[in-house]
């Protein structure tokens, strides 16, 4: 790898590929050891294209932190620092803190799984978000403890299938509900908290400039299909992400200081069996019997229940209420 | 100028003066103090820092952590549970070679619940990767608080300064507090050489396998076993500007031909000091005071130890199903010694069990029957326990 070779006389020019031809600043580089059709990887990549190099993040232990950096390499072009599981948020605080100290604008950005973030992180986050550090606080939410293997989460959608909640006679995967985390962070009254997805990137674009911009906490969250962890086709990661959208399973919204600022439509919703079908972790839930139907409704039942909460049922009367466009000011205070 | 000053106030003051940028701590007896006396000299405007009262011991730790990565001065501290609380992060610290400074208000643990002062909470983390120095009274309390940041920054590992809790948290004390302008002599402002920063970006904290694994703990273990030398020139540097030294790793008192020798660390240092004073021994004694725990001065424990036929080793912490902790690192460091002294083992004062002065001379006593290395715990009373327990 490392012999030097004289350059063949007639070497053809190098083909850039499409990404390398794209003259945008890349904040984590190619070349790590993420699944292909990771949709962690994506959207932190897109995280970091919309941040820009004056940034500090903060990485929880995860599928994230340890594809990106086998030592002695690392994918990060911005300064990075992990340290446990459950801190991202504390040690976050911390740098915060100290950019304060020295009077440094530069933005942090706490990144962490669902695990990281929805269980054993979650008391650092609260705190975090008490205390109204200023920094951005991103989870990647691919529903499930990806790095140890596909266990169950806080996050892991009802009646998934996991390695700690496989379906059998007599279970049907989990049996608990996914945590309503974006209302429990909501519920600190920070000035902004959103979801998105990855595969939706202007509307992940747009919604990491507008968090940087606020001076105080910010939270998102941002569903990101795993094709190991969920069974499904690599090739089909942004598919899944769109359905699981438009579906309104995984509803899309924005919080200002707690109410409902805007929200991304659904023109016309798609049946939540055809997100469920082109994933593994759902396969025993089209089973030939009266159980798998059951939760196959209990499912679409939660997903027309968020269609009816965050209003999201596109009505035609909003200029960009377009399938998938971007997320559009519905009802709350406008600022 | 003399003042007398609470232990807890005199070390918030001290730690103050070496001018951190940022403090994270939760209370927790018998800590507390010091971190109420922090936050009201942030408050009235005495100290310019970023004070993080976090939600829990853990997210104190990693607030620190994350301070102190960023580049910026950083103190924490806290006690027994609290400890315990951050050990996950306080390995993190020591792995990721970070310079924090933590005083732990020595404290047992639970259970049973318990705020009285032993040793068994440094002790739980003696392997965390932490610089360890115990204080015997609130003097060295002040002047080790200071010490720790300079030895920290030199060294770049994190330096825990123990203090007895209550013993010395809570005990009023004449104490020589020093000029700013020498503390600020005496302590440049931190420029740490990894900080995160922008314009140099650094990946802190990655996955490394086993094929380097083994270097990073072998660089770890040789930075401590070479910090050494920087405990010692902290302590003398100190010294001469203030007149006062703390005892370097350890400090021997007594006859050089003594043929007994007791080992001791934090205030049972000064209660044994007074005890051998009024209970003058018929056999010549030397007093051991062992300040620095890790990095473990196994050499020089060894050459105090030259002409001894007994060791006592005092310590207020044990491994339950085991014996001593402290006196199987002296039993360690005395091994393979030409004429190996007896080493007599006696855990004390746990969970703040007074240590009477009359103490002395029935362990000398013990001292003179035992023939054989022993271990015990002192002063049970086995009628308080039911039969079956004794
Ligand atoms: C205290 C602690 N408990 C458990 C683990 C093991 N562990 C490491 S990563 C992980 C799961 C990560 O899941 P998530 O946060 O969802 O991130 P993902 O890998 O799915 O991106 C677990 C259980 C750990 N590192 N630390
Ligand atoms: S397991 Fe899932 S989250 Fe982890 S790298 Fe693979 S695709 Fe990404
Ligand atoms: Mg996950």
């Amino acid at each position: 790898m490392n012999k030097i070779e004289p350059a063949a006389p007639e070497a053809p020019p190098q083909e850039l590929s499409p990404r390398d031809r794209q003259p945008r600043w890349r904040g984590l580089e190619a070349g790590h050891r993420a699944c292909q059709g990771c949709g962690e990887a994506l959207a932190a990549r897109l995280v970091l294209e919309a941040a820009g190099p004056d940034i500090v993040v903060t990485n929880a232990t995860g599928c994230l932190e340890v594809f990106t950096t086998p030592w002695p390499q690392s994918a990060w072009r911005v300064p990075w620092l992990h340290s446990l599981f459950e801190n991202s948020a504390a040690i976050a605080s911390g740098v915060e803190a100290a950019m304060k100290a020295k009077g440094q604008r530069t933005k942090v950005i706490a990144m962490g799984g669902d695990g990281g973030t929805f269980d054993i992180g979650f008391q650092a986050l609260s705190g975090m978000l008490e205390r109204m550090h200023n920094v951005l606080y991103v989870c990647y939410d691919n529903e499930a403890y990806m790095n140890t293997g596909i266990q169950r989460s806080g996050s892991t959608p009802h009646a998934a299938m996991t390695t700690t909640s496989p379906p059998g006679k007599e279970r049907m995967g989990k049996r608990h509900m996914k945590k309503d985390l974006l209302s429990i962070i909501a519920a600190h009254h920070i000035p902004y908290a959103a979801s998105t997805s990855v595969s939706f990137p202007a509307d992940l674009r747009r919604k990491v400039r507008r968090a940087l911009d606020i001076e105080g906490p910010t939270f998102l969250l941002v569903h990101s299909p795993c094709p190991l962890g969920w069974g499904h086709d690599a090739s089909r990661s942004i598919e899944i992400g769109r359905l699981a959208v438009e579906c309104g399973l995984f509803p899309v919204v924005e919080l200002e200081r707690g109410e409902l600022g805007g929200v991304m439509p659904i023109r016309e919703p798609r049946p939540v069996a055809d997100y469920l079908k082109l994933q593994n972790r759902f396969r025993h839930l089209f089973a030939d019997d009266h159980r798998a139907r059951e939760e196959r409704e209990h499912l679409q039942a939660l997903a027309d229940h968020n269609i009816d909460k965050y209003h999201l049922r596109g009505d035609g009367a909003d200029p960009l209420d377009t399938a998938g466009i971007d997320t559009v000011r519905r009802g709350g205070p406008l600022r | 100028m003399l003042e007398a000053l609470e232990g807890s106030q005199a070390v918030a003051r001290a730690v103050a003066m070496c001018r951190p940028e940022v403090v994270a701590a939760y209370p927790i007896t018998p800590q507390t103090h010091i971190v109420e006396n922090i936050s009201k000299l942030v408050a009235d405007g005495k100290l310019i820092c970023e004070l993080v009262s976090v939600e829990s011991e853990f997210s104190a730790a990693s607030v620190v952590l994350g301070s102190s990565a960023a580049g910026a001065r950083s103190y924490t501290a806290s006690s027994s549970q609290g400890i315990l609380l951050m050990t996950e992060v306080l390995f993190n610290i020591a792995g990721l070679r970070l310079p924090v400074v933590l005083t732990c208000a020595n404290r047992a643990v639970s259970a049973p619940i318990n705020i009285w002062n032993d040793h068994q909470d440094s002790m739980a983390v003696r392997d965390a990767g932490w610089i360890q120095i115990h204080c015997a009274d609130n003097q060295e309390a002040v002047d080790t608080s200071i010490q720790a940041f300079r030895i920290a920054e030199a060294t770049e590992l994190p330096v825990m300064v123990c203090m007895d809790g209550f013993v010395l948290t809570h005990t009023l004390e004449t104490i020589e507090m020093p000029d700013q302008k020498l503390v600020d002599k005496y302590l440049p402002p931190l420029n740490f050489s990894r900080k995160l920063d922008p314009r140099a970006p650094l990946s802190l904290g990655t996955l490394v396998g086993p094929d380097h694994f083994t270097e990073a703990r072998h660089s770890h273990h040789a930075a401590l076993m070479k910090s050494t030398a920087e405990i010692l020139a902290a302590d003398a540097d100190w010294a001469a500007l203030t007149g006062r030294s703390c005892g370097g790793l350890l400090t021997v008192e007594g006859p050089e031909d003594a043929h007994t020798a007791v080992i001791t660390m934090g205030s049972t240092v000064c209660t044994i000091r007074e005890a051998m004073s009024v209970y003058p021994n018929k056999r010549k004694t030397k007093l051991i005071k062992l300040r620095t725990f890790r990095p473990f001065p196994a050499a020089e424990i060894r050459a105090a130890c030259v002409g001894c036929k007994d060791v006592v080793v005092l310590e207020r912490a044990i491994s339950p199903g085991a014996g001593g902790i402290l006196g199987v690192e002296v039993k360690a460091a005395l091994m393979g010694m030409k004429r190996q002294p007896v080493v007599h083992e006696f855990a004390v004062g746990l969970g703040g069990r007074d240590i009477p002065l009359e103490t002395w001379p029935r362990l000398m006593e013990a001292v003179a029957r035992d023939e054989e290395p022993s271990f015990s715990i002192l002063d049970v009373e086995l009628e308080k326990l039911p039969v079956e327990e004794r």
